[in-house]
């Protein structure tokens, strides 16, 4: 009997501490100090700026990666999430409004929105402003290694080029990969055709044998280490590639491609939605922006904080290209009407052999 | 029969946590959300019937068959050398096959990674030596490396945990009545061993038919293997329907393997587990 109480008593225990567990997950309101939880993208900010936020208002923040929008979403419709600030782009933001998901920002609470350039305001996706404010920006291009290509890299069919068979990285995301070959076949970005995108479904099957790899984060190691001679990126990464490997270099093809917006948003499911304006605030801080640009190499929105910028980024043409030379390029808009098709397409492209 | 209850926290874990799920599972799989509600449905199983995804499951398969027979073939002799009495470096033996287990696997597979890239560790050894490098990363043949690394010791314990428990007299005798090494191994030992042969095909199939970070890894997304495509529905299709459909399609696989194993098994007499 004795070896049944004690197994009677490590049952007991082992509920204890889930139901603790259960309390600390879900709790919210009642507790004594305040948690956010912010959900970004990997490697996406200096982490040590979350140290000192806690410092500084003494609230705990609880941070979690996702890899693309669509996880993102995905995770957040599923339910039994309590985000409180998300960092979505531009078309998934329209998505969130759209489906009634996100907070309107008090914006009293954001006063260092006085920063963000006007040009980023009042954007498509949110066009009185009244649900986000801008992290970052940037476009969508081909990085390529100078060492491994001889030729101009000026349109997207240099990845169709069999010449660089197994030297080429996509991504691996829905909306990016397909865009690349809507672009390429001389279509919007947003197409909602579906003969359209049937046709990129057959481009990007065609170009699988040539592709090395699909990439998410992993790209910048890659690329660095000189696995791959063409990738296609985040103009962002081209900055971080380059701080290790000077032999990278960024083209956006002359058919053009995508400009995009990622921002802060405060999900409905936020239980504190005060503390989550501090953290947008505080983010939206020059001296934070700074320190977050410097280690992301992202491009920033944040007039004040660009002055800041060392000097060398600051007049980088990747990082900062002159927005009006960007005329060819289109910003995501949600497809969501559609996005069966795009769910489909990107299935069978990836299923394909 | 006075300390049945002492089941109980199992059975409630399994409710909870197997039998809930696969509930969950099977209805997901059989109904579908539309704006009068839910109704029943077979969609999710008819879009299954597309050569892409069926060309998807049959590539799961081969790669998982791949792997075990590779297992089997290296595994086997490896428990015999284990399980012989007469070497005598069985404990580091037995140390260095469990020990990468206390490694997290994700780690593991992520090593490897670092290993067969082009400018990786291997390639460069082999081109110090002089020798042509390899370029596998990203193809079948890294995807089975992977699965043969993480799971040949599946198939090693139990074999040698079979194998050591042979009488030795029955050996003797057989030897004594004639047989020679290749008879004794082939009428009495490899028989007697077939349930931990048939445990460790078992634990080497199921893992390798549904593994999805080995493929995404060393497969670069190149090769979408079933435990891919149900993660993509899960995970950033937000199709549970489908993504259910294929995983009852998958469970039904593998109960008919283990159903095809049990009955063997039984035949034989002396289960493992």
């Amino acid at each position: 009997m004795k070896e049944a109480r004690k197994m009677a008593a490590i049952f007991l225990i082992l509920v204890m501490i889930f139901s603790l567990a259960a309390c600390g997950g879900g709790g919210g309101g009642q507790k004594v100090s305040t948690t956010i939880n912010v959900f970004n993208w990997g490697d996406y900010i200096d982490e040590s700026v979350l140290t000192d936020f806690e410092k500084e208002y003494g609230i705990k923040v609880n941070y979690d990666y996702f890899a693309t929008n669509e996880e993102m979403y995905v995770k957040l419709k599923s339910g039994g999430t309590d985000y409180d600030v998300l960092f979505p782009s531009d078309y998934m933001i329209a998505r969130l409004i759209k489906e009634d998901m996100l907070h309107k920002l008090d914006f009293n609470n954001i006063p260092n929105i006085e920063h963000i350039d006007d040009r980023f305001k009042n954007l498509d996706y949110d066009p009185n402003n009244e649900y986000s404010v801008p992290y970052m920006w940037g476009t969508v291009g081909i990085a390529y290694n100078t060492t491994m290509v001889d030729e101009p890299v000026d349109s997207w069919n240099i990845l169709w080029d069999p010449k660089y068979e197994g030297n080429i990285l996509m991504m691996d995301s829905q909306r990016d990969s397909i865009a690349v070959a809507l672009k390429k076949l001389g279509y919007s970005l947003n197409s909602r055709n579906e003969a359209e995108l049937e046709q990129a479904k057959e481009e990007l099957i065609k170009q699988k044998p040539l592709v090395l790899s699909y990439v998410g984060d992993e790209v910048k190691d890659k690329m660095i280490g000189g696995e791959a001679a063409l990738a296609v990126v985040y103009s962002g990464e081209v900055i971080a590639i380059r701080w290790e490997n000077p032999d990278i270099a960024y083209s956006i093809p002359k058919e053009g491609s995508n400009l995009w917006f990622d921002a802060m948003v405060i999900p409905k499911t936020s239980q504190n939605k005060e503390a989550a304006e501090k953290f947008i605030d505080f983010m939206t801080r020059p001296e934070i922006a700074v320190r977050n640009a410097e280690y992301v190499g992202y491009s920033i929105p944040n007039t004040t904080a660009i002055e800041m910028l060392d000097e060398e980024l600051r007049n980088d043409e990747v990082a900062y290209p002159d927005l009006d030379s960007l005329d060819n390029c289109e910003v995501f808009e949600d497809v969501s009407d559609v996005i069966e098709v795009y769910n489909r397409i990107w299935d069978q492209v990836k299923a394909a052999h | 029969m006075k300390r049945q209850w002492l089941a109980a926290p199992y059975i409630v874990w399994m409710i909870i946590f197997i039998v809930v799920p696969m509930l969950l599972i099977l209805f997901y799989s059989f109904t579908e959300q539309t704006e009068y509600g839910i109704r029943l449905t077979l969609d999710h199983f008819r879009r299954f019937i597309d050569p892409i995804y069926i060309n998807v499951l049959l590539r799961s398969l081969l790669l998982a068959l791949a792997c075990t027979v590779i297992c089997l073939l290296l595994g086997y002799p490896m428990a015999a050398i284990l399980a012989s009495r007469e070497y005598s470096r069985k404990k580091i033996m037995y140390m260095l096959i469990v020990l990468p287990m206390w490694m997290n696997f994700l780690l593991r597979t992520y090593a490897w990674l670092t290993l067969l890239e082009r400018n990786g560790v291997i390639n460069s050894a082999l081109s110090m030596l002089g020798l042509p490098s390899l370029d596998i990363l990203y193809t079948n043949e890294a995807v089975v490396l992977g699965m043969v690394y993480n799971f040949l010791p599946f198939m090693i314990l139990p074999i040698y945990s079979v194998l050591s428990k042979i009488d030795q007299s029955v050996i003797e005798a057989a030897q004594d009545l004639g047989g020679d090494n290749f008879t004794v191994f082939r009428r009495v030992v490899f028989p007697l061993s077939l349930p931990g042969v048939i445990s460790g095909i078992t634990m080497v199939f199921m893992p390798a038919v549904t593994t999805f970070v080995i493929s995404r890894l060393l497969g670069g997304g190149q090769f979408t293997l079933i435990g891919n495509l149900i993660e993509q529905q899960f995970l950033s299709s937000g199709d549970w329907g489908f993504g259910s459909a294929l995983s009852v399609i998958m469970m039904l696989f593998i109960l008919a393997s283990m159903g095809i194993m049990n009955k063997y098994e039984q035949e034989n007499g002396g289960a493992l587990w």
